[in-house]
């Protein structure tokens, strides 16, 4: 039958097919190669350097955490405007509760993400079960918790944690043997990570084989292989010609694992999809459109905390005015990497591409000392532009 | 001086793959009601648009003679502007905004921008006087009956100074003594001279009210009569006249056990709670067999079946029976796993995710049997939907297809190959083959037959008279929300079915 073998002999079109319904990412990765590039050049070189590209993976992590969450809040076609303030007001309360209550680090820790995760869950309560616009409901949030900030933090600057503590934001994994040269753990760890990888990968190709599927010619999985392992050890590398893997990186790198599983390898995440993409045909499929929508805000929250706990440890205080603009940061970072506005559409890994897009910005014009006036400006254009984009491809397709 | 008002002269128009009109010919007397009539598809609808101007002039090929003279209507405007205003089946005024600014929206009387509204609650008053209707012009119109509506909106056809007044299936949500006040209504505007046009499915009140019928079938005029020159059977003939060219591949089995029973089932309105949509509604349906839900347009076929499927309906009474046990359920979740699947007549709107691929498509309404854990087992998921891809023969490169990107008979596929990956024992088709080509029409008909013959119970919802008696064991006929009449394949023809679905006895 004709039909059996062009689905056969479809690996050739499924990777042209693939690289079409990515072409977006790989665009934004040229480009974030383009931005880096023209960063060094106007900084001569300071740009590049393992110092400064250690701090900006580091200062990306509160955006691309928060992120993660808002790819599946946005693909299933809504807004949270409310994490700046929920990430203030969470980062005040784990420091009260440290500073001014005595909690110890990890009570602390699991207070707030809790405390997250009610919050979101209160938002997906009001938008999923009472109907309430998402961009309502997240708007009374980010006026209210901006007040509850004030109350937590009294008006002042909460702050000087424990070490403990403060490693999660400005930490980096200590060396397995004490005076070595470099941080041997950080390079063990990318090591590990390429054996990982390869181990998963062919294991993938066995199973697709044990089910008859086509499977990858060899010289195209090893292309694949080598690529990958490059980038793993040119980013490890990077960061232990410094200081060795900063831990809030970990934490980021974590969160992107399981959020890339959970959106493409988790029925949840199916669900999320069908509900941006068409919510009648979801909910007529079957699919309990409430309760994903709730969950999907739970998630969130509790983002949003980890985000805050990262960024309050960073700056090792915890500030009235903490979590400014994050909701700006976040959003933008999903609509540079590819998610559609309209909700069905956007990646995890293309969202912290977008990540680093905005953190990359924001470190590049400090290093060139633009003024903060400027850098607000620019931001708020790249976001216009980023939507008109999106738009403008949608209409062709 | 001409006795037609209007004429409307061979008249053509295609719309991509179909003829929807082929040289029609339509003359209406001044000052007459003339009723137009005709099969779902007939054609009725789009004769209306293009004389109204939403199919602007050049979209069609023909002529309009109106008042003599002829015209090229672009836009509703053009021909609201030489007099002829269309009032539809669903109404088209502001819920939120009064009488006398619904009257007279886009017409407002003004003064340089200023709205005069001394004047137009006066004028409103007027025509709210000629309709007969005892509001105030400042009463919001979301707080009025749909009959009080359908009064506005012709009290907005008279402000406009229509001379051709065009109703569109005006009785179907009227009472008993709103459509007698209807027809009081358009007889005294015939008195005045004022034409009209009047499009029902309900045959008694066509014979009731109409002076001349003209009969639309498959895109061509039929006849224009008399209507003392009819009576009911003539009129249904000239309906369905087509002579059963059409083959189908009907396999017939013999039907196993009830499957699904519905006993005492009544459905009341999502947005108006007090009406009944589906009234009182029991049959069975049994394995192997394919079920004919026939009826014309508002019958309130999809609402029974979306009302099963639990997902239609403020308020549903009754008991659902499937393989003998009561199904209390009423979401779309419970009822799948029941064993009940219900595959929408909106393609796009309910059925596909457009811009998800064929494999997270068929695969959405069943991810729970691939899954562990809620992780979605990959391969199992890719083996199961290229399996649904042969058997159903969807023509793509690849399952990662987006299926926006398919033509409609492969889009109608995916929805089946999605209905049927959940292994349904009853399998609801909403117009099945709507909109999609001869070839996978019958494709769709030969999977209908291999269902059926594995078991299957197939209820199917078809506006197309000779699908419904070339692929039913058994026939059930809907008029406004009850079930009218039921006929055995053997005894079922066009004639019979049309008279019950009008209203017949």
């Amino acid at each position: 039958m004709n039909l059996r073998t062009s689905l056969k002999g479809s690996v050739n079109d499924s990777i042209k097919l693939n690289i079409k319904l990515n072409v977006r990412q790989y665009t934004m990765f040229v480009a974030l190669l383009f931005i880096w590039l023209i960063f060094t050049v106007v900084t001569k070189g300071l740009f590049i350097t393992s110092r400064n590209l250690s701090n900006l993976f580091i200062q990306m992590c509160t955006t691309g955490i928060m992120a993660c969450g808002m790819v599946l809040v946005m693909v299933a076609g809504h807004i949270d405007l409310s994490v700046g303030s929920v990430a203030g007001t969470l980062g005040a309360i784990a420091a009260a509760l440290m500073a001014k209550c005595g909690v110890s680090p990890i009570l602390a820790i699991a207070i707030t993400l809790i405390a997250g995760l009610l919050i979101g869950t209160w938002h997906g309560f009001w938008i999923a079960y009472r109907g309430v616009p998402a961009f309502i409901v997240t708007l009374s949030s980010m006026t209210a918790f901006k007040g509850v900030t004030l109350a937590v933090t009294n008006g002042a600057t909460i702050g000087e944690f424990s070490n403990l503590f403060k490693s999660l934001g400005q930490g980096y994994i200590p060396k397995l043997i004490p005076n070595a040269e470099f941080n041997d753990t950080s390079a063990l760890i990318g090591i590990i990570s390429i054996i990982l990888f390869i181990i998963f990968d062919f294991r993938k190709r066995n199973t697709r084989k044990k089910y008859g599927f086509e499977v990858a010619t060899i010289p195209i999985q090893i292309l694949r292989i080598v690529f990958v392992s490059v980038a793993i050890a040119l980013a490890s590398s990077i960061m232990v010609s410094y200081r060795g893997i900063p831990i809030a990186v970990l934490i980021l790198i974590g969160i992107i694992l399981i959020y890339t599983f959970i959106t493409n390898r988790t029925t949840f995440g199916r669900h999320v999809y069908a509900i941006g993409g068409n919510k009648e045909a979801a909910k007529l499929s079957g699919i309990n459109v409430k309760k994903t929508e709730l969950l999907i805000y739970a998630s969130m929250g509790l983002l949003t905390a980890l985000a805050a706990i990262v960024f309050t440890a960073r700056l090792n205080a915890a500030t009235p005015g903490a979590g400014n603009l994050f909701e700006l940061d976040a959003i933008a970072s999903c609509i540079i990497g590819g998610t559609s506005t309209m909700g069905g559409k956007g990646t995890i890994i293309g969202a912290i591409i977008g990540a680093l897009v905005m953190a990359s910005i924001d470190n590049g014009m400090s290093l060139m000392n633009v003024n903060i006036m400027y850098q607000y400006m620019i931001k708020g254009l790249i976001l216009l532009l980023a939507v008109w984009v999106d738009f403008a491809t949608k209409k062709r397709a | 001086m001409n006795e037609y008002i209007l004429e409307m002269v061979n008249i053509s128009k295609e719309f991509p793959g179909v003829k929807a009109l082929d040289n029609v010919n339509f003359k209406v007397k001044k000052g007459e009601i003339h009723a137009l009539v005709g099969e779902n598809g007939a054609g009725k609808s789009t004769l209306m648009k293009i004389l109204s101007g939403v199919y602007p002039y050049g979209t069609y090929s023909g002529d309009i003679i109106f008042k003599g003279k002829i015209r090229q209507f672009n836009t509703i405007k053009d021909s609201e502007h030489a007099g002829i205003a269309i009032i539809y089946q669903e109404l088209a005024l502001i819920k939120q905004l009064s009488v006398c600014e619904n009257i007279f929206l886009g017409n407002e009387i003004n003064d340089r921008g200023v709205i005069n509204w001394e004047k137009s609650y006066v004028e409103t008053e007027k025509f709210l006087r000629e309709v007969r209707l005892n509001i105030k012009p400042t009463t919001l119109v979301m707080n009025l009956g749909i009959g009080q509506q359908q009064l506005v909106e012709i009290a907005k056809a008279m402000s406009k100074q229509s001379d051709l007044l065009i109703l569109d299936e005006p009785t179907s949500a009227l009472t008993e003594d709103e459509i007698d006040n209807l027809f009081d209504l358009l007889r005294g505007f015939k008195e005045k001279g004022i034409t009209c046009i009047y499009i029902s499915h309900k045959l008694d009140e066509i014979f009731k009210i109409a002076d001349r019928i003209t009969v639309l079938r498959d895109g061509i005029t039929v006849a224009t009569h008399n209507t003392a020159d009819l009576d009911e059977s003539k009129l249904i003939s000239l309906m369905v006249g087509r002579k059963l060219t059409e083959r189908f591949p009907k396999v017939r089995y013999e039907p196993g056990e009830v499957v699904l029973e519905l006993k005492n089932w009544t459905v009341f309105d999502p947005e108006i709670p007090e009406r009944k949509v589906i009234n009182n509604v029991s049959f069975t349906a049994r394995k192997g067999e394919v079920l004919g839900i026939a009826g014309l347009m508002g019958a309130g076929r999809t609402e029974l079946c979306m009302s099963i499927f639990g997902c239609y309906g403020s308020k549903v009474l009754g008991q659902l029976f499937v393989n003998g046990k009561e199904i209390k359920a009423r979401d779309p979740g419970s009822i799948i796993k029941a064993g009940v699947s219900y595959l929408s007549e909106d393609r796009k709107g309910n059925g596909l995710v457009l811009i998800q691929s064929i494999k997270k498509n068929i695969s959405m309404a069943s991810l729970d049997y691939i899954s562990k854990a809620t992780v979605i087992n990959e391969n199992e998921e890719i083996r199961m939907v290229e399996k649904y891809v042969t058997k159903l023969r969807i023509k793509t490169p690849s399952i990662e297809q987006l299926v926006g990107n398919l033509s409609g008979g492969n889009q109608q596929k995916v929805v089946l190959g999605k209905w049927l990956m959940t292994n349904p024992k009853v399998l609801i088709l909403d117009e099945p083959t709507r909109g999609i080509d001869v070839g996978a029409k019958f494709e769709i008909y030969n999977i209908i037959n291999s269902l059926v013959e594995s078991g299957v119970c197939i209820i199917m919802i078809s506006s197309e008279l000779p699908e419904i008696l070339g692929m039913s064991d058994r026939i059930l006929i809907m008029h406004e929300g009850e079930i009218r009449g039921e006929l055995h394949w053997k005894e079922a023809t066009q004639e019979k079915i049309m008279s019950y679905a009008t209203g017949g006895k």
